[in-house]
């Protein structure tokens, strides 16, 4: 008897906690399918389901655009801090230097900074930087200037993160392995390309899927440093889908994009499941 | 062909000096155990000769040539693990063979050498498996054949069957006996397990926090110790300490006695030793006499009794000094027994007040 309740118990408890979290978005899809009044209807199961929002947002609004713009934020951060962090990690829990360990502080600290107290010095940045960018290059190339921009303040911000967290991977990777390999005689390079890269793929993969959800949820950069329909990212993007009329709030359409903007996420984590955290390590020393 | 030198080396981590004045001598094709407790400085030493830790002072010179400053790939070394550190996404063949690929040798070079090695240490049937397919005797196989792929004039051995079960250690050192014979390299290795140093060494060298106690043959130091540590250290179970004084000396002998119970003259001298000196007297379970006929004998109480089946190990004790004495297999001696324990005099040692032993 008393393992039935068990059962019952533990499950009844998943099933809040599966509610609590999917509750929003369900509802969110559902309000997406909906025409523009049935939104104001409360329910729990659609009662028409309507493509007009989606139609809407990817044939007659720009939304495609600030998709394809955070696609190409999104991809040059996460594999630039990517990359630098992993050259980081390694001498960060490898290599023996003097202030290591007030080099790790800082950068935690540094990930501590909120963004809002940067804000005005990064737009005062951001203005020399386009007159700068104007003088080198053609007026065509103009458009991506504040992308570039965004790229380079999300990598500035998410670097301490990643650094961070690819650091105290690489330090759970046993240091004989590396020892192994230089008895063998492989360079410090040989080593990050051939030993650690592959022990530090699944690692690597989580690190990127944090970074690049950080900076697809990204707003205030975003809403600071871009000035055009056309070079807006999807946060902003969803924040000025405008209304018919002044005073309506197009929620149909507000909420089709936010499930459009965390279909691709969904997704790329499910994919990666397997991959995310998996033994890091399997095989290599005693167990 | 590849004698080691090391000469006066020292080594320190920070503040702490774990090497100090090192020197010694490893001869070609030898198998030299480095054997001591955790934190003598014993896997420091063959990090050093690995090339793995620098060195503060002194030199270490690999068949004539110094290697103070030489990575560990120009030392023409090869080293295993005690975690054997496989490399985890690779194969088995691919783990051997990655010394090689390095070393840019053919593709049919590499093959042959790789399953030479697999056929010398059975592993040819899990080449193409990943490490964490393996069982850990299997996988300390793996580091091992990744040693012998590389024809290294040394090999070097940190503790490499201690992560090992016991049945599978015994076994294993046979084959590390056997390899050693079949490659006739310089091989260096580094355990805390007596048994290990015993049965494998040609030489073992003792160390103590970071100083070497004594080097010698395994029966050398079994039957000579330089001092009280490796008196005690080599030989399981330990050697019986106890204390003593001396009574009288002649031109070849010194008289002790046994806690005023007895006295026995043992053939060992010391010239800076005088009559009233306490000494220490030390003798190997082993050798104890149990209610046997003895040069010097004492009587006490059992307070263990360990029955192994091939011997009995009685825990005795007598005025606060514990005594281990080893007897016949299928002993009668019980708890609460008293017993006869003799000093045979030709098996006593004597270590003065500082430790060294007498000669």
């Amino acid at each position: 008897m008393n393992k039935v309740y068990d059962k019952i118990f533990k499950y009844s408890l998943q099933m809040i906690v599966i509610i609590f979290c999917v509750f929003p978005f369900y509802y969110s899809v559902m309000t997406s399918l909906e025409g523009s009044s049935a939104v104001f209807e409360p329910n729990f199961f659609p009662t028409e389901i309507n493509p007009k929002n989606y139609n809407y947002l990817l044939f007659e609004h720009n939304f495609p655009q600030t998709i394809l713009n955070s696609l190409f934020v999104a991809t040059v951060t996460v594999s630039i801090s990517i990359t630098i962090s992993y050259f980081a990690a390694w001498s960060l829990s490898r290599v023996n230097f003097k202030g290591r360990s007030m080099f790790l502080f800082v950068i935690l600290a540094i990930s501590m900074f909120p963004q809002i107290a940067v804000l005005t010095g990064m737009y005062q940045l951001f203005l020399n930087f386009k007159d700068f960018y104007f003088n080198i290059f053609d007026l065509r190339v103009k458009g991506v200037t504040s992308l570039l921009w965004l790229c380079f303040t999300y990598t500035m911000f998410n670097i301490p993160f990643t650094v961070w967290v690819l650091t105290t991977f690489m330090k759970g990777v046993p240091k004989e392995i590396e020892e192994a390999a230089i008895v063998d005689g492989a360079s410090s390079f040989l080593i990050l390309r051939k030993i650690f890269l592959p022990i530090m793929t699944p690692a690597i993969f989580t690190t990127a899927i944090m970074a690049m959800i950080a900076v697809w949820n990204e707003f205030l950069f975003a809403l600071t440093f871009t000035a055009t329909n056309s070079d807006r990212t999807i946060t902003v993007g969803i924040a000025l889908i405008n209304g018919t009329i002044e005073y309506e709030v197009p929620w149909g359409s507000i909420m089709a994009a936010s499930v459009i903007v965390t279909v691709p996420l969904v997704i790329i984590t499910l994919l990666l499941q397997g991959r995310i955290m998996s033994g890091l390590t399997a095989g290599s020393i005693k167990g | 062909m590849a004698d080691i030198n090391i000469n006066t080396v020292n080594k320190y981590f920070g503040d702490v000096h774990v090497i100090k004045d090192v020197s010694l001598d490893i001869k070609s094709q030898s198998f030299t155990v480095l054997v001591g407790p955790s934190g003598c400085g014993k896997s420091t030493m063959l990090r050093m000769i690995a090339g793995l830790e620098d060195i503060n002072s002194g030199t270490i010179s690999i068949d004539g040539q110094v290697v103070n400053d030489l990575p560990p790939k120009q030392r023409n070394i090869a080293m295993v693990f005690q975690s054997y550190a496989l490399y985890p996404h690779m194969t088995v063949f691919d783990n051997m063979a990655f010394g090689l690929k390095l070393e840019k040798r053919s593709k049919d070079e590499i093959n042959e050498r790789v399953n030479e090695a697999a056929r010398i240490l059975q592993i040819e049937d899990y080449l193409q498996r990943k490490p964490k397919q393996l069982s850990g005797g299997q996988r300390q196989r793996v580091a091992i054949g990744r040693a012998i792929t590389r024809k290294p004039k040394v090999f070097l051995f940190d503790e490499p069957l201690s992560n090992l079960d016991a049945a599978l250690r015994v076994q294993m050192r046979v084959e590390l006996a056997k390899l050693h014979n079949e490659l006739e390299a310089t091989m260096i290795y580094v355990t805390h397990d007596q048994t290990e140093a015993m049965t494998l060494a040609d030489d073992i060298v003792v160390l103590d926090t970071g100083i070497v106690s004594q080097k010698g043959s395994p029966l050398e130091l079994y039957d000579r110790p330089n001092n009280m540590f490796v008196g005690g250290f080599i030989g399981s179970p330990k050697m019986n300490f106890i204390s003593s004084k001396i009574l009288s000396k002649s031109s070849d002998a010194t008289e002790v006695d046994i806690m005023g119970m007895s006295k026995i003259s043992v053939s060992k001298m010391s010239a800076s030793s005088s009559e009233g000196d306490s000494v220490t007297l030390g003798i190997r379970p082993e050798h104890l006499v149990v209610n046997g006929d003895s040069d010097g004998s004492w009587e006490s109480k059992v307070f263990v009794v360990e029955k192994l089946g091939d011997v009995t190990y009685l825990y005795l004790e007598k005025d606060g000094e514990p005594l281990v004495a080893e007897t016949e297999g299928h002993s009668e001696i019980k708890v609460g027994d008293t017993v006869k324990v003799g000093f045979p005099a030709g098996r006593c040692q004597l270590f003065d007040s500082s430790g060294q032993a007498f000669k």
